[in-house]
Protein backbone atom coordinates (compact mmCIF):
# COMPACT_ATOMS: atom_id res chain seq x y z
CA UNK A 1 0.00 0.00 0.00
CA UNK A 2 1.64 3.78 -1.01
CA UNK A 3 1.30 3.94 3.11
CA UNK A 4 3.08 6.25 5.29
CA UNK A 5 5.67 3.74 6.16
CA UNK A 6 6.94 3.72 2.69
CA UNK A 7 9.10 6.73 3.55
CA UNK A 8 12.35 6.75 1.35
CA UNK A 9 12.64 9.48 -0.17
CA UNK A 10 10.63 11.75 2.14
CA UNK A 11 11.42 15.52 2.98
CA UNK A 12 10.40 17.63 5.99
CA UNK A 13 11.02 14.92 8.63
CA UNK A 14 13.89 16.69 10.07
CA UNK A 15 17.29 15.72 11.26
CA UNK A 16 18.67 12.54 12.53
CA UNK A 17 18.70 12.60 16.34
CA UNK A 18 20.93 10.46 17.80
CA UNK A 19 21.10 9.64 21.43
CA UNK A 20 23.93 8.43 23.16
CA UNK A 21 24.45 6.00 25.34
CA UNK A 22 20.96 4.73 24.51
CA UNK A 23 19.06 1.69 26.98
CA UNK A 24 18.20 -0.80 24.06
CA UNK A 25 14.75 -0.21 26.24
CA UNK A 26 14.04 3.34 27.08
CA UNK A 27 11.04 1.81 29.59
CA UNK A 28 10.06 -1.27 31.32
CA UNK A 29 7.08 -1.19 29.41
CA UNK A 30 8.95 -1.50 25.45
CA UNK A 31 10.97 -4.42 26.67
CA UNK A 32 7.50 -5.84 27.86
CA UNK A 33 6.08 -5.01 24.75
CA UNK A 34 9.35 -6.58 22.45
CA UNK A 35 8.75 -10.08 24.49
CA UNK A 36 4.78 -10.02 23.95
CA UNK A 37 5.56 -10.10 20.29
CA UNK A 38 8.29 -12.84 20.59
CA UNK A 39 6.61 -14.87 22.63
CA UNK A 40 2.71 -14.20 20.65
CA UNK A 41 4.56 -14.91 17.22
CA UNK A 42 5.20 -18.58 18.79
CA UNK A 43 1.42 -19.59 18.04
CA UNK A 44 2.00 -19.17 14.21
CA UNK A 45 -1.23 -17.68 14.38
CA UNK A 46 0.41 -14.83 11.59
CA UNK A 47 3.54 -14.33 9.73
CA UNK A 48 6.42 -11.65 9.57
CA UNK A 49 4.34 -10.07 6.08
CA UNK A 50 1.04 -10.07 8.17
CA UNK A 51 3.13 -8.60 10.92
CA UNK A 52 4.05 -5.64 8.68
CA UNK A 53 1.24 -5.27 6.91
CA UNK A 54 -0.90 -4.44 10.47
CA UNK A 55 1.82 -1.69 11.51
CA UNK A 56 0.85 0.22 7.31
CA UNK A 57 -2.88 -0.03 8.59
CA UNK A 58 -2.04 2.81 11.43
CA UNK A 59 -3.51 5.77 10.14
CA UNK A 60 -0.77 7.59 8.98
CA UNK A 61 -1.33 10.79 11.69
CA UNK A 62 -0.99 8.10 14.03
CA UNK A 63 2.03 6.40 12.36
CA UNK A 64 4.01 9.59 12.93
CA UNK A 65 2.71 10.25 16.54
CA UNK A 66 3.50 6.90 18.01
CA UNK A 67 6.86 5.50 18.98
CA UNK A 68 7.99 2.36 17.90
CA UNK A 69 7.04 0.64 20.80
CA UNK A 70 4.23 1.78 21.02
CA UNK A 71 2.90 1.20 17.12
CA UNK A 72 4.36 -2.66 18.00
CA UNK A 73 1.94 -2.51 20.91
CA UNK A 74 -1.17 -1.71 18.34
CA UNK A 75 -0.11 -3.97 16.08
CA UNK A 76 -0.05 -6.97 18.49
CA UNK A 77 -3.27 -6.59 19.66
CA UNK A 78 -5.04 -6.19 16.50
CA UNK A 79 -3.21 -8.95 15.15
CA UNK A 80 -4.34 -11.25 18.54
CA UNK A 81 -7.89 -9.81 18.26
CA UNK A 82 -8.24 -10.43 13.92
CA UNK A 83 -6.53 -14.25 14.97
CA UNK A 84 -9.30 -15.01 17.44
CA UNK A 85 -6.18 -15.10 20.31
CA UNK A 86 -8.19 -12.59 22.51
CA UNK A 87 -11.35 -10.35 21.99
CA UNK A 88 -11.46 -6.49 22.05
CA UNK A 89 -13.19 -6.68 25.25
CA UNK A 90 -10.85 -8.72 26.91
CA UNK A 91 -8.23 -6.73 26.21
CA UNK A 92 -10.62 -3.26 26.87
CA UNK A 93 -10.83 -5.20 30.33
CA UNK A 94 -7.93 -7.24 30.93
CA UNK A 95 -9.94 -10.01 32.16
CA UNK A 96 -10.47 -13.29 30.25
CA UNK A 97 -14.13 -13.45 29.21
CA UNK A 98 -15.96 -16.02 31.39
CA UNK A 99 -15.69 -20.03 30.44
CA UNK A 100 -12.01 -18.54 27.63
CA UNK A 101 -10.53 -21.98 27.57
CA UNK A 102 -7.11 -21.65 29.48
CA UNK A 103 -4.26 -22.34 26.96
CA UNK A 104 -0.70 -23.84 27.15
CA UNK A 105 2.21 -21.28 25.83
CA UNK A 106 3.93 -22.53 22.61
CA UNK A 107 7.52 -21.03 24.01
CA UNK A 108 8.29 -22.12 27.42
CA UNK A 109 11.14 -19.62 29.23
CA UNK A 110 13.80 -22.42 28.58
CA UNK A 111 13.17 -22.84 25.01
CA UNK A 112 14.26 -18.90 24.42
CA UNK A 113 17.66 -19.43 23.66
CA UNK A 114 16.72 -21.93 21.31
CA UNK A 115 14.18 -20.32 19.38
CA UNK A 116 16.02 -16.85 19.67
CA UNK A 117 19.05 -19.08 17.51
CA UNK A 118 16.75 -20.85 14.85
CA UNK A 119 14.98 -17.52 14.19
CA UNK A 120 12.43 -17.74 11.42
CA UNK A 121 13.99 -18.89 7.93
CA UNK A 122 12.48 -17.13 4.59
CA UNK A 123 14.52 -18.96 2.57
CA UNK A 124 12.82 -21.99 0.92
CA UNK A 125 14.20 -24.85 -1.24
CA UNK A 126 11.70 -25.11 -4.05
CA UNK A 127 12.84 -25.90 -7.39
CA UNK A 128 12.07 -22.31 -8.89
CA UNK A 129 13.78 -20.93 -11.74
CA UNK A 130 15.21 -17.28 -11.68
CA UNK A 131 13.45 -14.85 -14.50
CA UNK A 132 16.75 -12.73 -14.05
CA UNK A 133 20.52 -13.04 -14.04
CA UNK A 134 22.96 -11.71 -12.44
CA UNK A 135 24.30 -8.12 -14.39
CA UNK A 136 20.75 -8.35 -16.52
CA UNK A 137 19.14 -4.47 -16.25
CA UNK A 138 16.06 -4.53 -15.06
CA UNK A 139 12.96 -1.99 -14.48
CA UNK A 140 11.35 -2.51 -11.26
CA UNK A 141 7.55 -2.21 -12.04
CA UNK A 142 5.20 0.01 -11.68
CA UNK A 143 2.44 -1.03 -9.28
CA UNK A 144 0.64 0.48 -6.82
CA UNK A 145 -1.08 -2.65 -4.42
CA UNK A 146 -3.59 -1.42 -1.89
CA UNK A 147 -2.13 -4.53 0.27
CA UNK A 148 1.18 -5.47 1.27
CA UNK A 149 4.18 -4.77 -0.71
CA UNK A 150 7.81 -4.75 0.01
CA UNK A 151 8.74 -2.48 -3.77
CA UNK A 152 9.01 1.20 -2.16
CA UNK A 153 7.56 3.69 -4.20
CA UNK A 154 10.82 5.72 -4.71
CA UNK A 155 12.08 2.59 -7.20
CA UNK A 156 9.18 1.91 -9.18
CA UNK A 157 9.42 2.79 -12.92
CA UNK A 158 13.28 2.75 -12.32
CA UNK A 159 16.44 0.84 -13.97
CA UNK A 160 18.88 -1.18 -12.10
CA UNK A 161 21.25 -3.87 -12.17
CA UNK A 162 20.77 -7.39 -11.00
CA UNK A 163 23.65 -7.61 -8.73
CA UNK A 164 23.25 -11.18 -6.91
CA UNK A 165 20.45 -13.29 -6.93
CA UNK A 166 20.10 -14.17 -3.42
CA UNK A 167 17.95 -17.67 -3.79
CA UNK A 168 14.68 -18.28 -2.92
CA UNK A 169 12.57 -16.90 -0.40
CA UNK A 170 8.48 -16.08 0.76
CA UNK A 171 6.76 -13.38 -1.21
CA UNK A 172 5.44 -11.41 1.08
CA UNK A 173 2.66 -9.68 -0.78
CA UNK A 174 0.55 -12.95 -0.50
CA UNK A 175 2.19 -14.57 2.57
CA UNK A 176 1.04 -11.65 4.35
CA UNK A 177 -2.64 -12.33 3.53
CA UNK A 178 -2.22 -16.13 4.46
CA UNK A 179 -2.81 -16.92 0.11
CA UNK A 180 0.10 -18.62 -0.01
CA UNK A 181 4.47 -18.28 -0.05
CA UNK A 182 4.83 -18.14 -3.80
CA UNK A 183 8.22 -18.89 -3.11
CA UNK A 184 10.52 -16.91 -5.65
CA UNK A 185 13.88 -15.42 -6.41
CA UNK A 186 15.13 -12.28 -5.08
CA UNK A 187 17.86 -10.20 -6.47
CA UNK A 188 19.97 -7.33 -5.27
CA UNK A 189 19.29 -5.04 -7.61
CA UNK A 190 21.24 -1.77 -7.54
CA UNK A 191 19.63 1.89 -8.69
CA UNK A 192 22.21 4.54 -9.70
CA UNK A 193 21.02 7.22 -7.30
CA UNK A 194 20.71 9.75 -10.58
CA UNK A 195 18.36 7.18 -11.83
CA UNK A 196 16.37 7.51 -8.46
CA UNK A 197 16.94 11.19 -7.48
CA UNK A 198 18.27 12.98 -10.92
CA UNK A 199 21.47 15.45 -10.92
CA UNK A 200 21.04 16.21 -7.22
CA UNK A 201 22.22 13.11 -6.13
CA UNK A 202 26.30 12.20 -6.21
CA UNK A 203 26.96 10.42 -9.76
CA UNK A 204 29.25 8.07 -8.07
CA UNK A 205 26.06 6.98 -5.24
CA UNK A 206 23.82 4.00 -5.90
CA UNK A 207 21.06 2.10 -3.34
CA UNK A 208 20.46 -1.65 -3.60
CA UNK A 209 17.52 -3.23 -2.63
CA UNK A 210 16.39 -6.61 -2.53
CA UNK A 211 13.71 -7.13 -4.77
CA UNK A 212 11.33 -10.77 -5.93
CA UNK A 213 10.98 -11.35 -8.86
CA UNK A 214 7.59 -10.71 -9.58
CA UNK A 215 8.63 -6.65 -8.56
CA UNK A 216 10.56 -6.82 -11.45
CA UNK A 217 10.75 -7.05 -15.24
CA UNK A 218 13.29 -6.93 -18.40
CA UNK A 219 14.82 -3.12 -19.17
CA UNK B 1 4.54 8.78 47.12
CA UNK B 2 5.40 11.65 46.91
CA UNK B 3 3.00 15.23 47.06
CA UNK B 4 2.99 15.55 43.43
CA UNK B 5 0.98 12.41 42.96
CA UNK B 6 -1.80 13.65 44.88
CA UNK B 7 -3.05 15.81 41.87
CA UNK B 8 -4.41 12.99 40.26
CA UNK B 9 -4.06 11.71 36.64
CA UNK B 10 -4.70 14.56 35.29
CA UNK B 11 -0.94 15.81 35.67
CA UNK B 12 0.40 12.32 35.43
CA UNK B 13 2.36 12.66 31.90
CA UNK B 14 4.61 15.41 33.84
CA UNK B 15 6.27 13.17 36.81
CA UNK B 16 8.21 9.87 35.48
CA UNK B 17 6.99 8.24 38.54
CA UNK B 18 3.50 7.91 37.24
CA UNK B 19 2.84 5.04 35.24
CA UNK B 20 2.55 6.31 31.83
CA UNK B 21 -0.81 5.27 29.98
CA UNK B 22 1.30 2.73 27.60
CA UNK B 23 2.89 1.60 30.66
CA UNK B 24 -0.74 0.06 32.46
CA UNK B 25 -1.65 -1.07 28.99
CA UNK B 26 1.08 -3.29 28.70
CA UNK B 27 1.12 -4.69 32.14
CA UNK B 28 -3.01 -4.97 31.59
CA UNK B 29 -2.27 -6.57 28.48
CA UNK B 30 0.35 -8.94 29.91
CA UNK B 31 -1.69 -10.03 32.87
CA UNK B 32 -4.29 -11.02 30.43
CA UNK B 33 -2.10 -13.29 28.31
CA UNK B 34 -0.45 -15.04 31.15
CA UNK B 35 -3.98 -15.71 32.94
CA UNK B 36 -5.36 -17.10 29.16
CA UNK B 37 -2.33 -18.98 29.09
CA UNK B 38 -0.85 -17.54 26.14
CA UNK B 39 2.70 -16.58 27.17
CA UNK B 40 4.72 -17.77 29.86
CA UNK B 41 5.83 -14.82 31.69
CA UNK B 42 9.20 -16.39 32.28
CA UNK B 43 9.68 -16.43 28.59
CA UNK B 44 8.95 -12.88 28.79
CA UNK B 45 11.90 -12.36 30.88
CA UNK B 46 14.10 -14.58 29.31
CA UNK B 47 13.48 -12.60 25.98
CA UNK B 48 13.75 -9.06 27.52
CA UNK B 49 17.03 -10.43 29.19
CA UNK B 50 18.55 -11.65 26.25
CA UNK B 51 18.40 -8.81 24.22
CA UNK B 52 19.13 -5.94 27.13
CA UNK B 53 21.88 -7.72 28.23
CA UNK B 54 23.20 -10.55 25.74
CA UNK B 55 22.56 -9.98 22.35
CA UNK B 56 24.24 -6.70 21.02
CA UNK B 57 26.74 -4.63 18.75
CA UNK B 58 29.76 -6.48 20.90
CA UNK B 59 28.87 -9.25 18.52
CA UNK B 60 29.32 -7.53 15.12
CA UNK B 61 32.43 -6.10 16.73
CA UNK B 62 33.84 -9.61 17.42
CA UNK B 63 32.95 -10.65 13.77
CA UNK B 64 34.55 -7.63 12.06
CA UNK B 65 37.60 -8.01 14.11
CA UNK B 66 38.43 -11.32 12.99
CA UNK B 67 37.91 -10.50 9.47
CA UNK B 68 40.72 -7.34 10.14
CA UNK B 69 42.89 -9.85 11.06
CA UNK B 70 41.87 -13.30 9.37
CA UNK B 71 42.26 -12.98 5.81
CA UNK B 72 40.61 -16.57 5.03
CA UNK B 73 37.73 -15.88 7.65
CA UNK B 74 37.02 -12.27 6.00
CA UNK B 75 36.96 -14.00 2.32
CA UNK B 76 34.13 -16.56 4.29
CA UNK B 77 32.29 -13.50 5.47
CA UNK B 78 31.97 -11.88 2.30
CA UNK B 79 31.05 -15.15 -0.04
CA UNK B 80 28.75 -16.55 2.87
CA UNK B 81 28.12 -14.14 6.18
CA UNK B 82 25.43 -16.20 7.69
CA UNK B 83 28.04 -19.19 7.68
CA UNK B 84 31.12 -17.35 8.51
CA UNK B 85 29.15 -15.32 11.38
CA UNK B 86 27.59 -18.87 13.09
CA UNK B 87 31.46 -20.05 13.05
CA UNK B 88 31.73 -17.51 15.66
CA UNK B 89 28.43 -18.37 17.22
CA UNK B 90 26.13 -15.91 16.52
CA UNK B 91 22.99 -16.34 14.22
CA UNK B 92 18.90 -16.76 14.48
CA UNK B 93 16.18 -14.43 14.40
CA UNK B 94 16.38 -11.36 11.85
CA UNK B 95 20.09 -12.54 11.26
CA UNK B 96 19.04 -15.76 9.53
CA UNK B 97 19.77 -14.42 5.67
CA UNK B 98 22.87 -12.55 6.30
CA UNK B 99 25.37 -10.19 3.94
CA UNK B 100 28.37 -8.35 4.41
CA UNK B 101 29.31 -5.14 2.98
CA UNK B 102 32.98 -4.06 2.81
CA UNK B 103 33.94 -0.90 3.57
CA UNK B 104 36.61 0.29 0.93
CA UNK B 105 39.25 3.12 0.30
CA UNK B 106 36.75 3.95 -2.85
CA UNK B 107 33.49 2.52 -1.53
CA UNK B 108 31.50 3.39 1.76
CA UNK B 109 28.92 1.53 3.15
CA UNK B 110 25.12 2.60 4.51
CA UNK B 111 22.24 0.21 5.60
CA UNK B 112 18.68 1.36 5.93
CA UNK B 113 15.47 -0.22 6.21
CA UNK B 114 13.10 2.48 4.62
CA UNK B 115 9.72 0.39 5.18
CA UNK B 116 10.01 -0.27 8.32
CA UNK B 117 13.27 -1.14 10.96
CA UNK B 118 15.18 -4.65 9.71
CA UNK B 119 18.41 -4.84 11.45
CA UNK B 120 20.44 -7.33 12.43
CA UNK B 121 19.29 -8.80 15.61
CA UNK B 122 22.12 -11.52 16.38
CA UNK B 123 25.37 -9.38 15.36
CA UNK B 124 23.93 -5.79 16.58
CA UNK B 125 21.52 -6.30 19.13
CA UNK B 126 18.01 -4.44 18.68
CA UNK B 127 17.65 -0.96 16.60
CA UNK B 128 18.23 2.49 18.49
CA UNK B 129 15.81 5.24 18.01
CA UNK B 130 17.58 6.90 15.42
CA UNK B 131 17.76 4.51 13.28
CA UNK B 132 13.77 3.57 13.13
CA UNK B 133 12.99 6.97 12.59
CA UNK B 134 11.08 8.52 10.03
CA UNK B 135 13.78 11.11 9.51
CA UNK B 136 16.58 8.51 9.36
CA UNK B 137 14.09 5.94 7.08
CA UNK B 138 13.30 9.10 4.57
CA UNK B 139 16.82 10.65 4.11
CA UNK B 140 19.36 7.68 3.95
CA UNK B 141 18.66 6.60 0.29
CA UNK B 142 17.99 10.24 -1.08
CA UNK B 143 20.60 12.19 1.10
CA UNK B 144 23.06 9.44 2.33
CA UNK B 145 26.26 12.08 2.39
CA UNK B 146 24.06 14.53 4.28
CA UNK B 147 23.00 12.39 6.93
CA UNK B 148 26.36 10.83 7.41
CA UNK B 149 27.67 14.61 7.63
CA UNK B 150 25.16 15.28 10.63
CA UNK B 151 26.91 11.91 12.22
CA UNK B 152 30.49 13.52 11.56
CA UNK B 153 31.46 11.91 8.39
CA UNK B 154 33.11 13.56 5.71
CA UNK B 155 32.74 10.92 2.96
CA UNK B 156 35.39 12.78 0.01
CA UNK B 157 33.36 13.12 -3.41
CA UNK B 158 35.94 10.16 -4.90
CA UNK B 159 34.38 7.57 -2.65
CA UNK B 160 30.92 5.98 -3.69
CA UNK B 161 28.57 5.94 -1.11
CA UNK B 162 26.06 2.32 -1.38
CA UNK B 163 23.40 2.27 0.19
CA UNK B 164 21.41 -1.08 1.18
CA UNK B 165 17.59 -0.79 1.51
CA UNK B 166 16.84 -3.85 3.38
CA UNK B 167 13.58 -4.53 1.80
CA UNK B 168 13.51 -8.43 2.20
CA UNK B 169 14.91 -10.79 4.93
CA UNK B 170 18.52 -10.40 3.90
CA UNK B 171 20.28 -8.50 6.65
CA UNK B 172 23.29 -6.18 6.24
CA UNK B 173 26.31 -5.27 8.53
CA UNK B 174 29.02 -2.75 6.95
CA UNK B 175 32.55 -4.33 7.39
CA UNK B 176 34.38 -0.88 8.05
CA UNK B 177 38.14 -0.59 7.23
CA UNK B 178 40.35 -1.51 9.76
CA UNK B 179 42.04 1.60 11.15
CA UNK B 180 45.32 3.06 10.61
CA UNK B 181 47.40 2.85 13.52
CA UNK B 182 45.79 -0.30 14.74
CA UNK B 183 48.74 -2.73 13.35
CA UNK B 184 49.98 -3.93 16.75
CA UNK B 185 46.80 -4.68 18.52
CA UNK B 186 45.28 -8.10 18.93
CA UNK B 187 41.42 -9.57 18.17
CA UNK B 188 40.05 -8.26 21.64
CA UNK B 189 41.74 -4.51 21.23
CA UNK B 190 40.21 -4.33 17.76
CA UNK B 191 37.03 -5.45 18.33
CA UNK B 192 36.86 -2.62 21.01
CA UNK B 193 37.60 -0.02 18.21
CA UNK B 194 34.04 -1.63 16.48
CA UNK B 195 31.40 1.10 17.40
CA UNK B 196 27.63 -0.14 16.58
CA UNK B 197 27.30 2.70 14.12
CA UNK B 198 30.64 1.74 12.34
CA UNK B 199 29.08 -1.55 11.66
CA UNK B 200 25.52 0.45 10.35
CA UNK B 201 27.70 3.05 8.11
CA UNK B 202 27.24 6.16 9.92
CA UNK B 203 30.80 6.21 11.25
CA UNK B 204 33.97 5.16 11.09
CA UNK B 205 36.19 2.42 13.79
CA UNK B 206 37.74 4.15 16.62
CA UNK B 207 40.91 5.30 15.97
CA UNK B 208 43.53 3.46 18.41
CA UNK B 209 45.08 5.75 21.09
CA UNK B 210 48.85 5.38 19.77
CA UNK B 211 47.56 6.05 16.46
CA UNK B 212 46.46 9.45 17.18
CA UNK B 213 49.61 10.41 18.26
CA UNK B 214 52.09 7.96 15.12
Amino acid sequence: MNGIHDMGGMHGLGPVRPESNEPVFHEAWEGRVFALNSAMAAWRKWNIDAGRHQVELIPPADYLRLSYYAQRLTRLVELMIKRGLVTREEVETGRPARNAPRAQPPLAAERVPAAIRTGVPASREAAVAPRFTVTQRVRARTMHPAGHTRLPRYVRGKIGTVERDHGVYVFPDTNAFFLGENPQHVYSVRFAARELWGDQASPRDSVSLDLWDNYLEPA
Amino acid sequence: MDDDHAHGADHGHDHQAVPSDLALRVKSLESLLVEKGLVDPAALDALVDAYAHKIGPRNGARVVARAWVDPAYKRRLLADATAAIAELGYGGAQGEHMRVAENTPTVHNLVVCTLCSCYPWPVLGLPPVWYKSAAYRARAVIDPRGVLREFGLEVPEHVEVRVWDSTAEIRYLVLPERPAGSEGLGEEALAALVTRDAMIGVAKPAVPRAGRTA
